[in-house]
């Protein structure tokens, strides 16, 4: 049953943006009592998302305008909701984990001077991020979507006097707006195509255009391109810039400078997700698509690789989250490419909790350690902060796949999913997901065993000041324990004897994509369970020579790493994807611009003008000695010019 | 009075003149209240048209006319649509925030200063309220001397270079727009007239050669002012050595004659040349090149004037991508942008201005951590950064998504895609600019000292912000207005369109 949105749909986004404003104007004064304005706030807008959430677990759907936004002609576009199970449940996430990351901010950023503008710019996200999932047209997301990335920007670069926070914040907005052009320009195409940009009236249209062609202008030829194959392309370039993908990834570790709990919300359980949801949303435009899913697929699959061998060398605590965190995103996208929409979600939705999570107990590690990330100087920490070190533990059973936690049923979806697609596509997939697995386990018990376990290695300085972190702090990393552990039950497949309740709530979502995942049921029950048996071994194995290698063998990784000499130093420099850009684009860029401006502009232009030049000497000249500085003089300039035209005219 | 509300709003200002004129020299303070007081009273003079303007009619509306030089055929006639309303609007803002934003910066000369002002708000006014092309000529020039004197007197160390580069180029444009007048003038009928719908109403008989000389003419005379790719050079100059007042009114109104030029004489009144796919074609690539070009250029430089002059070129560049897609979206955009960008541009200058009275710098290289000692001023400083780069929730991303639109529905789709990649190249230099002005460690002493916004400086940026996120969420009040004039000004080119695709 639909109907249109109430008050309090439209409260869950406007308390934090109002919340936003107060703080925004008023924060000098309000100094420490910012915090609570906005946790007052986003626990309200959580407390409306579970009732939302209860309304259309009872079957009500909501939709339609609060107000008309931007009209010109037939160009006509709503602030406007929708509000369906997805949305449900993005709202329901979103809300929750940020209510508790709020509460942890209390405590992590105590004292800091910028403290009221941080939970300004922590509302004015959560603001954003409803916005982006509550919309229902594709303009209103894309100014969520735009305006996550200027609250991504401004809390990358939170501690703004430190050059390296400004510039990765900067990297992160302009390296996303690559991925908004290709997301403008889908955009634009689906407008010139459907005549709409609501979700409504472009997702029934779309079985009216399949087949149409678009002819793409490449310099002196031009190549046929099937029109909703160009679509999805171009969403799918947006979705790569906000959620990481390769090759536009490299915004995302840089991303670690701002605030932890800034990592843990914006850039591990929330907005790198966008690009996930705005895919899952548009899926009957996806599934319309199989060469759009396809290249959605591999890029998933290849990313999820690929951040996974960088995640396996790296020494800052944050920046191995950071590439997990592009290496899980993989997934996701993996799972689209095959089709299976509520296995992405599914796996959305439990990464947020476990790797929130990760993100806050590496926060209350670092806080420990008096802000040191460097894992080579923690060891032994278990001992001196133990809640932080048994919920960081049960995060990363969780994401390391390990039954009964929630990674292992959302992550083994995917897997099944993608083996049981019935195409060698579905299968090289697999494979790339598999051993992107092995190394998560891997990567994942290296940090828990390099932090946590082992030799201190702690400077006598930061161990003098050890101390375990507030209730504030603990207290939100235990409730994320405890999602991350159960959070996988909503989605037992039936051949593990559970409901797979996620899939039957989700799945009318994803009706029209029902073909596409109509194909991923090759394969009995007995099979799936075989596989899932396969992804736990393959899970321990991963585990096992993480503890070979860090916690039996100290002094292996390092002797491994001199032997591997090349291939180490590639994956430790993140395969030198910045120094690559540096050279390609950004420098080349630069010189040209100079090239413009002191060649074109300032000999070419001006040099044609010369002529002019020398004649403006002249007259300059003279109007020096005009100069006199009386009102009178100008005043005659003044009718001088008058007569002139007027003598032209009577002439004329 | 309100038979007159036209004429009052024009020429409000030259009361101020006189009452400053009479004003001793001395009196600085009460020169400086008499010429806000003036532009106040002009701008609450100008919301009365923007309230009662009838905004589902494409007339030219509070009409007045009267004879003049009745042997030529010229009157003083007088009246707006929904596309001059909105440029009178701005200019009656702008000027107040200017004189506002003087207050401390002008020390010498204070009187003629202020005098010079007021007169170009007049100018100003007159050219946006003309409906005959003989006052409309008159107040076109008429503003070229207060803007000439205003960068030659107040200006930097190079203003007398950059004053005559300024003049010249500008002067240059307006002998051609003259020609131009007079030829159309010459075959406007018997008997002759300047009235600018009745030469609009006339077009459909000059013969394509008058079309085409007549066009690019005017083509001249606009494309300097806008201006045009390749007819930039001088904006940064003048830009660069122009008080700040100087460059918001250069900025915000002065470009936006050229674009103006355009949408009321070059398109409607030479349909078929405007039309021609070669003549659309070469607009479409100059006005990508500007873009492109203009944001290019602009990252590299130095001085944060220059910045925002060039990042002027890329955007007036998005204005005349969106007049030239001739769809509703396209042109309605556009004039939007017309206004946006003198908002945003305005307060760009004003934002340069305000650390350049506190450093006595403008190079970039010499600030960076301002955001610790002026928190306010970043602030605004960010709001007005975002508009820039069409952040959605401001101004500029409604002006710039109906340009992209209208362009990518137009036969020039691949300009849209330069316009799109534009964007990215803005986000990239003023995010850079704002990141080594505003954030990265603090270098110099002389920044460690700088006092955040007074109230004075809060205010003159104020209203400009209130327009940017008002704009940004509700866009309405202003595209209503326009919608039933861009209506109109497309219909001759619909039916033109028509005739050569049926």
């Amino acid at each position: 049953m639909e109907k249109t949105p109430t008050l309090i749909h439209v409260l869950i986004p406007l308390l934090p943006l109002l919340a936003f404003v107060v703080n925004g104007l008023f924060g000098k004064w309000l100094q420490g009592k910012a915090g609570y304005i906005s946790i007052g706030a986003v626990v309200l807008s959580c407390l409306f998302s579970l009732i939302t959430l209860g309304q259309v677990l009872s079957g009500q759907h909501f939709y339609g305008t609060v107000y008309e936004w931007i009209t010109a002609g037939d160009f006509r576009i709503a602030i406007g909701f929708n509000i369906d199970q997805l949305t449900a449940a993005m709202i329901a996430m979103v809300t929750f984990v940020a209510s508790l990351i709020h509460i942890y901010s209390v405590g992590y950023m105590h004292g800091d001077k910028g403290y009221a503008r941080f939970f300004a710019y922590l509302s004015l996200f959560t603001f954003s991020m409803l916005m982006l999932v509550l919309a229902n047209n594709f303009l209103l997301l894309y100014l969520g979507w735009e305006a996550v990335g200027l609250c991504s920007y401004l809390l990358i670069g939170f501690w703004y006097e430190k050059k390296s926070a400004a510039d990765a914040g900067k990297k992160a907005f302009v390296v996303n707006r690559v991925g908004d052009f290709g997301f403008g320009l889908g955009v634009f195409l689906i407008f010139v195509t459907f005549g709409s940009l609501d979700y409504h009236e472009v997702f029934h249209a779309v079985g009216g255009v399949l087949g149409q062609k678009i002819t793409i202008p490449l310099l002196v030829t031009s190549i046929e391109a099937d029109l909703v194959t160009v679509i999805c392309l171009l969403l799918f370039v947006g979705a790569m810039g906000k959620s990481a993908q390769f090759p536009l990834h490299v915004w995302l570790p840089d991303a670690m400078e701002g605030p932890t709990p800034v990592s843990a919300l914006i850039h591990a359980a929330t907005m790198v997700t966008a690009g996930v949801y705005m895919v899952a949303r548009a899926n009957p435009l996806f599934s319309e698509s199989t060469t759009a899913l396809t290249v959605v697929g591999i890029i998933g699959g290849f990313t999820a690789l690929f951040a996974a061998t960088i995640g396996l060398a790296q020494n800052d605590i944050k920046r191995v989250l950071a590439y997990s965190t592009v290496s899980q995103l993989g997934y996701m996208f993996l799972a689209l490419g095959v089709g299976a929409y509520v296995a992405a979600i599914f796996h959305l939705l439990t990464h947020a909790f476990f790797k929130a999570l990760l993100f806050l107990g590496s926060g209350s590690v670092i806080h420990a350690m008096s802000g040191e990330q460097d894992m080579r100087k923690m060891g032994g920490l278990r001992d001196k902060i133990p809640r932080t070190y048994w919920t960081f533990l049960i995060g990363t059973v969780a994401i390391a796949g390990i039954p009964p936690l929630a990674g292992f049923f959302s992550k083994d979806e995917i897997l099944w999913k993608a083996f049981s697609h019935g195409t060698g596509y579905g299968k090289l997939l697999w494979l790339l997901g598999a051993v992107a697995a092995f190394m998560t386990a891997f990567y994942m018990f290296r940090l828990l065993y390099m932090t946590f376990f082992g030799e201190s290695r702690v400077e006598p300085e930061a161990a003098h000041h050890l101390h375990e972190s507030p209730w504030n702090m603990v207290g939100p990393l235990m409730v994320l324990a405890f999602f991350s552990a159960v959070a996988g039950f909503a989605g037992v497949p039936e051949a593990m004897l559970g409901n797979n309740w996620i899939h039957h709530f989700l799945g009318p979502v994803f009706e029209h994509g029902h073909e596409a995942g109509h194909a991923a049921a090759h394969g009995g029950h007995g099979l799936e369970v075989m596989m899932a048996l396969l992804s736990i071994l393959i899970a321990a194995a991963g585990i096992g020579l993480a503890t070979y290698m860090y916690l039996l063998k100290p002094t292996l990784p390092a002797k491994l790493a001199a032997s591997l000499g090349g291939l180490y130093r590639a994956v430790f420099n993140k395969w030198y994807m910045d120094e690559l850009y540096d050279a390609v684009i950004v420098n080349p860029c630069k010189r040209f611009a100079t090239f413009l401006w002191e060649f074109i502009d300032a000999s070419i232009i001006d040099g044609i003008v010369n002529g002019v030049a020398a004649v403006s000497n002249f007259f300059g000249e003279r109007i020096r000695k005009a100069q006199t500085g009386h009102v009178e003089n100008y005043a005659l300039f003044f009718v001088i010019g008058v007569v002139v035209i007027l003598g032209f005219y009577l002439l004329g | 009075m309100t038979d007159n509300i036209l004429t009052l709003i024009t020429f409000f200002p030259l009361a101020g003149v006189l009452l400053i004129f009479f004003t001793p020299r001395g009196n600085e303070a009460a020169i400086r209240q008499v010429a806000f007081f003036a532009s106040v009273i002009t701008f609450a003079l100008s919301l009365y048209p923007m309230a009662r303007f009838d905004r589902s009619s494409f007339q030219m509306q509070f009409v007045e006319s009267v004879p003049w030089i009745p042997s030529w055929g010229v009157h003083y006639s007088v009246g707006v649509d929904g596309i001059s309303l909105l440029m009178v609007f701005l200019t009656t803002l702008l000027t107040m925030v200017s004189i506002l934003a003087s207050w401390t910066a002008i020390q010498e000369r204070l009187k003629e200063y202020m005098i010079a002002l007021l007169v170009l708000e007049t100018a100003m006014l007159g050219v946006f309220v003309s409906t005959d092309l003989f006052l409309f000529y008159v107040f076109w020039e008429l503003e070229l001397i207060p803007m000439f004197l205003l960068i030659g007197i107040w200006g930097g160390p190079n203003k007398l270079y950059a004053a005559v580069k300024f003049f010249l180029y500008t002067l240059a444009g307006s002998v051609l727009m003259m020609v131009a007048i007079l030829t159309l003038y010459l075959h406007s009928g018997d008997p002759l007239t300047f009235n600018i719908q009745a030469l609009t109403e006339a077009s459909g008989g000059f013969s394509p050669t008058v079309q085409f000389w007549v066009f690019w003419a005017l083509f001249l005379g606009f494309a300097f002012k806008v201006p045009m790719f390749p007819f930039h050079t001088w904006l940064p100059d003048a830009h660069v050595e122009a008080p700040t007042a100087g460059s918001v009114i250069l900025a915000g109104v002065l470009l936006k004659m050229g674009t103006y030029g355009f949408l009321r004489f070059a398109i409607p009144m030479c349909p078929q040349v405007a039309l021609d796919p070669t003549t659309v074609t070469i607009m479409m690539i100059l006005a990508s090149v500007a873009i492109i070009y203009g944001a290019l250029v602009a990252m590299m430089q130095k001085d944060m004037k220059k910045l925002v002059a060039y990042s002027s070129v890329s955007h007036m560049g998005y204005v005349m991508l969106g007049i030239f897609a001739y769809n509703t979206q396209g042109v309605s955009g556009g004039i939007l942008q017309m206004f946006n960008h003198g908002i945003v541009t305005g307060a760009l200058f004003l934002i340069v201005g305000l650390i350049y009275e506190r450093r006595h710098s403008r190079m970039i290289a010499d600030f960076g951590g301002v955001a610790r000692v002026m928190p306010i001023y970043a602030a605004l400083f960010s709001i007005f950064t975002m508009a820039s780069i069409g952040l959605p929730g401001t101004n500029g991303f409604v002006g710039e998504i109906l340009i992209l639109v209208g362009a990518f529905a137009s036969e020039y789709r691949l300009a849209a895609v330069v316009g799109a990649f534009g964007i990215i190249l803005g986000a990239a230099y003023m995010l850079w600019l704002y990141q080594r002005v505003i954030f990265n460690p603090m270098v110099s002493k002389e920044v460690e000292s700088m006092q955040d916004l007074s109230l004075r400086e809060i205010a003159t940026l104020l209203p400009l912000a209130i327009l940017v996120f008002w704009i940004g969420f509700y866009p309405a009040t202003f595209l209503n207005i326009l919608g039933p004039s861009v209506e109109h000004l497309l219909e001759p080119i619909r039916a033109v369109q028509l005739a050569m695709h049926p």
